[in-house]
């Protein structure tokens, strides 16, 4: 069976038992491929065991790059490549070269952390986002799971999902 | 929810007062070596005013009258005397921020009707206890020395020969309704006594409605605190920004900086940010406040970190402008302290200590959720604006006979175990967590 393409959706009603079915469904073997909510359940993440975002670790290095990019800009353009006198400062005077190396280092962070949260979440512009429940968007609380990346048969996770106390059992293929 | 309360014991009080003590034997071996190894105490023609001359001599006649009133500096006392003024000074204003700071952050959170921070409160709050005797300290050291403290007192700089053109412009904002000549400053000593009275008042109410909100539980403690707050933060605003320009910038009265205010509050609120945080780690460390967790260490760690990035911003605003615009009579504010040499690696570790190493060791999430990582750079944050106000206050008091020695360490040492006695006494009277508190649940599920 192909990846990412067959699916079987636990349709919840209530946060408690969300919370609960997620646990139970991860104890007993099931992997989860992910759980749609109307509106951010608290401690979900981590019930869902995922890792935090190394997404600060990124901005560091793109904030970094942005600091070296503005001051070898600088020092290049005014220190060596046409020195200008300026209210008679040197060359190489560091104090005025600060905002603008400040300004680069915030703008490549964000930028940055922006394409990379994009990149990261499947977030791209011209990608048709895939709904598999249209109900997500109101008041259902829905947990998919892929089949291809479980070894356990359709009829056995469907059991598991209706035994944690999912309302509805349903299937969704993606073409 | 039961009732915590701190237990202020005598071993902690034997220490603060070893440490007291500790502190006066160094200030009496500061001022024995300062007063007797004099020698290069009163050198004539040093280094910064050789510099500062150099540079204003190519302005005109009205700034000709700069050079020629700092020269006139050598009038007052011995030299170990306005050290000790000026240790003494320093302290006070270095202090009083810290207090007064503990009742802004109170005011804040119920100003802006903050939740996370329901059960912490109570530590900003004892902060707040050391200022009546800040005041009490200020104005007596006023009295004493001002003289040696402010050189706008002397009442020779506003005779109507010969006087301080600059000063007698400035003469109103101290004297008025007098003149310069009377030598009674009766603004500035007005605007002393209103401001800590002022602050004073809003501690005693605040405090008050916040225990008597233990007692009932009622609601309408909370609402006016809230009103309390928000009329007390108005009132900080002006009153902080005043103080500054009286107890820091008046120091150097021919030289000024819009930014001053701003500067003098960003320095005192991050270093009562990194007092409130280190207290609050080590309470937590000893086992009390089971109400804070490490999501409000982390929301404390954060607001050290960013409000030393603040005060960096503040500060390098204050020094780009007069680095760029490059007038000597602002100039000579940064010449005193970059290139003079009892100053000039102060100034640099001020950067290193409130800047560079806040950012770099609060960067990471994990840092500002551990006890032993707060506790190493709160202390960091603490001792680096101490650097900040001597900085602000004593190169212009000692000029070029400054310095950091015995006396000074000493001086802060009493200061600061006097602060932590007053601190922790106060807190150790009240229940440690205000269990009526409408937003108390809230700042338990506190979670970031």
């Amino acid at each position: 069976m192909e990846a990412d393409k067959n699916f079987i959706l636990g349709v919840y009603e209530e946060e408690d038992v969300l919370l609960k079915a997620v646990k139970t469904v991860r104890d007993s073997g099931v992997k989860i491929y992910e759980v749609f909510t109307p509106y951010p359940v608290h401690t979900l993440e981590e019930v869902l065991g995922y890792r935090r975002t190394r997404l600060p670790i990124a901005a560091f290095f793109f904030g970094m790059t942005g600091t070296l990019l503005a001051l070898t800009m600088q020092i290049g353009m005014m220190g060596l490549d046409w020195p200008m006198i300026i209210g008679g400062k040197d060359f190489f005077s560091i104090p005025p070269f600060i905002p603008v190396t400040f300004e680069l280092t915030v703008l490549l962070a964000a930028l940055g952390m922006v394409g990379t949260f994009m990149i990261v979440s499947d977030l791209k512009p011209y990608k048709k986002p895939r709904i598999f429940d249209i109900r997500i968007t109101d008041d259902k609380l829905v947990m998919a799971v892929d089949l291809a990346k479980n070894k356990m048969s359709r009829e056995e996770i469907a059991k598991v999902l209706e035994e944690t106390g999912a309302s509805e059992v349903n299937d969704k293929n993606f073409d | 929810m039961s009732d915590e309360k701190y237990v202020f014991r005598p071993e902690r009080k034997r220490f603060l007062a070893i440490t007291a003590i500790i502190g006066v034997v160094l200030v009496v071996i500061g001022i024995l070596t300062t007063s007797s190894g004099g020698g290069h105490a009163e050198e004539e023609h040093s280094l910064v005013n050789a510099m500062s001359e150099s540079l204003l001599a190519s302005v005109e006649k009205d700034v000709a009258l700069v050079a020629e009133s700092t020269e006139g500096e050598g009038h007052g006392s011995e030299t170990w005397l306005k050290r000790l003024f000026a240790n003494l000074w320093m302290n006070n204003v270095y202090f009083t921020g810290l207090a007064i700071i503990g009742l802004c952050f109170v005011a804040i959170q119920y100003a802006a009707s903050a939740g996370w921070s329901a059960g912490l409160k109570r530590i900003p709050l004892s902060m707040a206890s050391w200022l009546p005797i800040a005041f009490v300290l200020m104005i007596v050291v006023w009295l004493v020395g001002n003289h040696d403290i402010f050189h706008w007192t002397h009442t020779d700089l506003y005779a109507a020969e010969g006087g301080d053109e600059i000063l007698k412009g400035k003469q109103a904002f101290f004297y008025w309704p007098l003149e310069g000549t009377s030598g009674m400053p009766v603004f500035f000593v007005i605007r002393m006594v209103v401001f800590f009275g002022l602050w004073y008042l809003f501690f005693t109410w605040i405090k008050r409605e916040m225990l008597a909100e233990d007692l009932d539980g009622k609601t309408s403690h909370w609402f006016k605190l809230r009103k309390l707050s928000a009329i007390f933060l108005v009132i900080f605003a002006v009153s902080s920004s005043v103080s500054a320009w009286d107890w820091v910038m008046s120091i150097d009265p021919h030289w000024f900086s819009t930014m001053f205010g701003w500067y003098v509050f960003a320095s005192w609120w991050v270093s009562g940010l990194a007092l409130i945080t280190y207290s609050v780690a080590r309470l937590k460390e000893r086992g009390y406040l089971s109400v804070i967790n490490a999501n409000h260490l982390h929301d404390l760690g954060k607001f050290v970190f960013a409000f030393s990035i603040f005060w960096t911003y503040i500060w390098f605003s204050q020094f780009l402008l007069i680095y760029y615009a490059n007038i000597p009579e602002e100039t000579v504010y940064f010449v005193e302290r970059m290139t003079t040499a009892p100053y000039s690696w102060v100034f640099y570790v001020n950067l290193l200590m409130n800047f560079a190493l806040p950012f770099l060791l609060f960067m990471t999430r994990d840092s500002k959720r551990h006890i032993s990582m707060l506790k190493l750079v709160c202390p960091l944050v603490l001792i680096g604006h101490w650097f900040d106000f001597y900085m602000m206050v004593n190169p212009g008091i000692m000029q070029e006979n400054g310095g950091i020695g015995f006396m000074e360490i000493g001086m802060t040492l009493v200061y600061g175990s006097a602060f932590v006695y007053i601190m922790l006494n106060s807190l150790s009277k009240m229940p440690l967590v205000a269990k009526n508190h409408p937003m108390l649940q809230e700042s338990l599920h506190h979670h970031i």
